[in-house]
């Protein structure tokens, strides 16, 4: 694509169509991070939303980024480092918001990934608050210190099933989209 | 010796523990990207002070919010204070949540349900 001939109009059309109150394509670094919290902060408080939702949609944010951030390394495609950051968009329809993330993944990790999902999905609100107790429980940790944690507690505090696919790049990699929704 | 007082952050709590009175409290934010390394003078703090507790152990939790990752280190930091309790002393956790922030009760009750020491979940005002 050349720069000039870009669609501004139907680009700002579009985020507006779909509510889009911010989105970012990049490496998810530390300070990207706070700065996205913040604008959502700022958004949340200026929307005047209920006190429990923005509760839940930053404790959302948070749990999302820090997932992209901790696996930053992962998704660095060799050769193609400059295209490998991740995508993160969050928008607001009627009475929920939409939080959508994309990121390459290792083909070898898909199936462990799709498993956790899987299961998230398949609990119900008592199920999931005991995973979720046993996951804590459990003395074993991964490095980043969640140790599987962040997608049990998105499921649990959405209230909503979560919805992913794994796009397929090449022989080493696939997209991995995860969808959630927060109901207003 | 043994005390802990830090200043919280956008992103790390307010982190208070006297050995002397047996007082600890955990005051804000914690969502920190490493939260075992912010954890970790708290965790040594209790470890050295678990060596001789005093009669009577009170933990004031009140955060705004937590991310997962500060979840398994509260809760390792509620395994020493078990331990302290399961020695014949003391300890009483007291978890404040705002009155509407049913994500944070349910999270005291989370622990209640995992740490045998005696909680009290205490509403305040949002």
């Amino acid at each position: 694509m050349t720069f000039m001939s870009f669609d501004i109009y139907s680009f700002y059309k579009k985020m507006e169509h779909n509510d889009v109150m911010l989105s970012f394509k990049g490496d998810v670094t530390s300070n990207m991070l706070d700065s996205m919290l913040h604008i959502m902060e700022s958004k949340l408080e200026d929307m005047g939303e209920e006190s429990k939702v923005k509760k839940k949609v930053y404790n959302i944010l948070v749990e999302c980024l820090q997932n992209l951030y901790h696996h930053r390394d992962e998704m660095r495609r060799p050769g193609k480092e400059e295209e490998s950051a991740a995508v993160f968009m969050i928008g607001k329809s009627d009475n929920e918001y939409n939080v959508i993330t994309g990121n390459y993944i290792k083909n070898d990790r898909i199936e462990k990934l799709k498993q956790r999902i899987d299961q998230v999905n398949s609990l119900d609100r008592d199920g999931l608050k005991q995973l979720y107790k046993e996951v804590l429980n459990n003395p074993e940790r991964s490095e980043k210190g969640g140790g599987g944690l962040g997608i049990i507690d998105i499921a649990r505090k959405s209230g909503n099933k979560l919805g992913y696919d794994f796009m397929k790049v090449d022989d080493t990699y696939s997209f991995f989209s995860l969808y959630i929704k927060i109901p207003q | 010796m043994g005390k802990v007082a830090l200043e919280g952050s956008a992103k790390t709590p307010t982190v208070n523990f006297d050995p002397e009175t047996g007082v600890m409290e955990l005051k804000g934010r914690s969502i920190p990207e490493n939260s075992i390394e912010f954890y970790k003078p708290v965790v040594d703090a209790l470890d050295e002070y678990a060596k001789s507790p005093l009669a009577s152990t009170k933990v004031n939790i009140q955060l705004e919010y937590f991310n997962t990752s500060s979840s398994k280190c509260i809760l390792d930091l509620f395994k020493k204070l078990e331990a302290i309790h399961k020695e014949g002393k003391s300890v009483v956790i007291n978890w404040h949540y705002e009155e509407d922030d049913e994500d944070m009760l349910e999270a005291g009750e989370d622990y209640q349900a995992i740490i045998k020491v005696p909680f009290e979940m205490i509403e305040v005002e949002a």
